[in-house]
């Protein structure tokens, strides 16, 4: 058998900077590397020094993709560590904002990222010509999550309205009823979303490997921003002792830190959200999972995104009736008071990728003494280590361009953030 | 022929690439049918390098960046610096108040060899950039109004007054009579005052206005019984390798 020599240097439709490295002889595999080469911002010294106001809009600044997820794990650790609680208006919004965070991360993901996979494209761009309908309905999904972020945050990339302890600015109520119009039809584009993977899937790779999956999880809902971390592997464990998930280490070939837990990885994301809260799904997104076949536990990699179109119904059905329960309720001004202690808080959400931590610790004058953050994709690079380790023996015999396009395939179904797990 | 347009990111969250595309569906065809996108990693699998403008996000905090920023400068005719990382050095300036070692060291402890970093740094202080889309994140009208004149082989017109004067317009009661600090006496407008009008401030994003009115700016901080120091730390978030940052109380 002929010698495979395998470089992909800055793999493609993903975000941030990451190379796949291969070398087999006689049939034999001799390397297979997942490298990390994106350049550290140092976001934790970044943040030394910096008073509670300006910190979200410094740490938001970790990811162009997900910063509404940094925005509201950011505000939860400072708003731990000075013991505020949120008023349920505050509350809600900050979960309907989160709602279009997810929308639109997955849109983006499902549609634009990954479906050229399947359909020999190289990008979205020659998709306009030949699924134009899917890509019309794909921008208007994303558009609409821009507008849901507009109207609530200011904006979608790094939001200027959620500060700690609520809010800098309320939504317009006709503003909201509009856009509740708009997600309501959006159900159906959410659906077809759906059905635009369903029949992707059948070239799904058949590959599995049964792991540990880390997730918030909520005694009353499909947790995003709320719960405790949960493992398949058994145990629940309060926010503040989240490095005994993490238990973060450096290996060279990697800019960004990896974690274990229970085995020498666990994956964090849609897939392992699915595989631990899918009954608490919403009905819709319920069924959309049933449509799919999709029960839980599922062990293949390349699911993560098809579990991203089962929660992209569920995010908008959330969206209609956290804007119904506030229209009903009516929107009311309230003054925000922040009062800043010395302590520690740690803020955990669910990002569009998987559980992302910020842990932060502040001085009497609210100024943050040193901070800590710990990024989804950081937690899967070594998920994706060890698929690549057990995938890449079972296909070395396929044709080396098959070779290298099912790993690069492998490493997008993660929807990784380089740069937001180097930072 | 179509000008070829190509997008490199350095280091930075990679946010004003995706969101200077964030377009109607009718602006998407338009700007398909005015160029052809040859270079887009985050987008797109196929890559060329033969190119006329090239689209920088990012800042240059590599050694390894230096001689990649350096070729793209060759090839490009037109080289646009793309957000406030590449325009100001952004947020990424932030760790130039530490060395090399301590940031390390600090987050990577004993593995800190395997890894290197130098002082962050925008585009301009390395390669001469062509035209700026300035903020943290861009908006996506001024990303069309560049690529527009940048097409046009014209100057974009982007304000050179400050976000005060966006700020009146939007009417907007004034962030210091509100009690607090605000950096838009001297930041350059284009923005439409966004953060004073969603309830906040100005942090500055969009870097100085090119002959700011200092000495007007020091009243105003007299006015309000603020410091110079004050002031600086928040100036410091988007513009701390500007050399007014350097300056003493």
């Amino acid at each position: 058998m002929p010698e495979i020599k395998i470089k992909v240097n800055q793999l493609t439709r993903v975000e941030g900077h990451g190379n796949i490295h291969l070398e087999a002889s006689d049939g034999k595999l001799e390397k297979v590397l997942w490298e990390v080469t994106e350049s550290p911002r140092f976001f934790e010294w970044m943040l030394k020094g910096r008073n509670y106001d300006d910190v979200s809009t410094i740490s938001s600044r970790i990811c162009g993709i997900c910063s509404i997820a940094h925005t509201t794990a950011s505000l939860q650790a400072t708003e731990a560590a000075f013991g505020i609680k949120l008023t349920e208006q505050a509350w809600l919004l900050r979960k309907l904002l989160y709602d279009a965070e997810l929308l639109e991360s997955h849109v983006l993901h499902v549609l634009f990222l990954i479906a050229p996979d399947f359909l020999g494209a190289d990008s979205v761009i020659p998709l306009v010509a030949t699924h134009g309908d899917v890509i019309v309905m794909a921008v208007r999904m994303k558009k609409l999550a821009y507008n849901l972020a507009e109207i609530l945050a200011g904006r979608k990339t790094h939001p200027i309205t959620p500060i700690v302890g609520g809010w800098s600015k309320l939504p317009d109520a006709d503003a909201l009823r509009d856009v509740r119009e708009r997600l309501v039809k959006c159900l159906d584009d959410a659906e077809t979303m759906v059905a635009v993977v369903k029949s992707l899937a059948p070239m799904i790779p058949n590959f599995n490997r049964p792991t540990e999956y880390v997730a918030l999880k909520d005694s009353k809902e499909y947790a995003f921003i709320t719960g405790k971390i949960a493992s398949s592997d058994g145990g629940t464990f309060p926010l503040e002792d989240y490095q005994k998930i993490t238990n973060e280490f450096c290996v060279p070939q990697s800019s960004a830190k990896y974690t274990r837990h229970a085995r020498a990885s666990y994956q964090v994301g849609a897939l392992a959200r699915f595989n631990l809260s899918s009954e608490q799904l919403l009905p819709r997104a319920k069924k959309a999972a049933a449509s799919l076949g999709m029960k839980a536990p599922i062990h293949n990699p390349f699911f993560i995104s098809v579990a991203q179109a089962v929660e992209t119904v569920h995010c908008v059905e959330d969206a209609i009736n956290i804007i119904d329960r506030l229209l009903a309720r009516g929107l009311h001004d309230e003054e925000v008071k922040v009062k800043p202690r010395a302590g520690r808080g740690v803020g955990i959400v669910e990002a569009p990728r998987g559980m992302l931590i910020h842990d932060y610790t502040y001085n009497d004058a609210g100024e943050i003494v040193s901070a800590n953050c710990i990024i989804p994709t950081g937690q899967n690079h070594a998920s994706i280590q060890h698929d690549f380790d057990a995938l890449a023996p079972a296909i070395l015999d396929k044709p080396v361009d098959e070779i290298r396009h099912t790993l690069e395939m492998l490493v997008r179904a993660y929807d990784p953030c380089i740069s937001c797990s180097v930072h | 022929m179509k000008p070829k347009v190509a997008f490199f990111d350095f280091t930075s969250c990679e946010g004003c690439q995706l969101d200077a595309l964030n377009l109607d569906v009718g602006e998407v065809l338009g700007l398909l049918g005015a160029v052809d996108i040859v270079n887009f990693r985050e987008v797109k699998t196929d890559r060329s390098d033969d190119y006329d403008i090239a689209f920088i996000e990012g800042s240059i905090t590599k050694e390894s960046e230096i001689p990649r920023i350096e070729a793209i400068r060759k090839q490009a005719k037109v080289l646009v610096a793309l957000g406030a990382c590449a325009c100001t050095g952004g947020v990424n300036c932030l760790k130039n108040a530490y060395t090399a070692d301590e940031l390390l060291k600090g987050v990577y402890g004993e593995c800190a060899s395997y890894y290197n970093t130098i002082p962050a740094r925008p585009v301009s202080a390395v390669v001469p950039v062509d035209a700026y889309i300035r903020g943290c994140p861009p908006t996506t009208s001024e990303f069309l109004k560049v690529v527009k004149a940048a097409l046009l082989g014209k100057r974009p017109d982007i304000p050179n007054y400050p976000v005060c004067t966006e700020c009146r317009i939007a009417g907007n009661v004034c962030v210091f009579q509100r009690g607090g600090t605000c950096i838009g006496p001297v930041t350059r407008a284009g923005c439409d005052a966004l953060c004073v009008s969603s309830g906040r401030f100005c942090w500055g994003c969009r870097g100085l206005v090119d002959d700011p009115n200092t000495n007007s700016a020091k009243d105003v901080l007299a006015r309000y019984g603020l410091t110079l120091d004050q002031i600086l730390e928040r100036f410091k978030i988007y513009n701390s390798y500007s050399e007014v940052s350097q300056c003493q109380k």
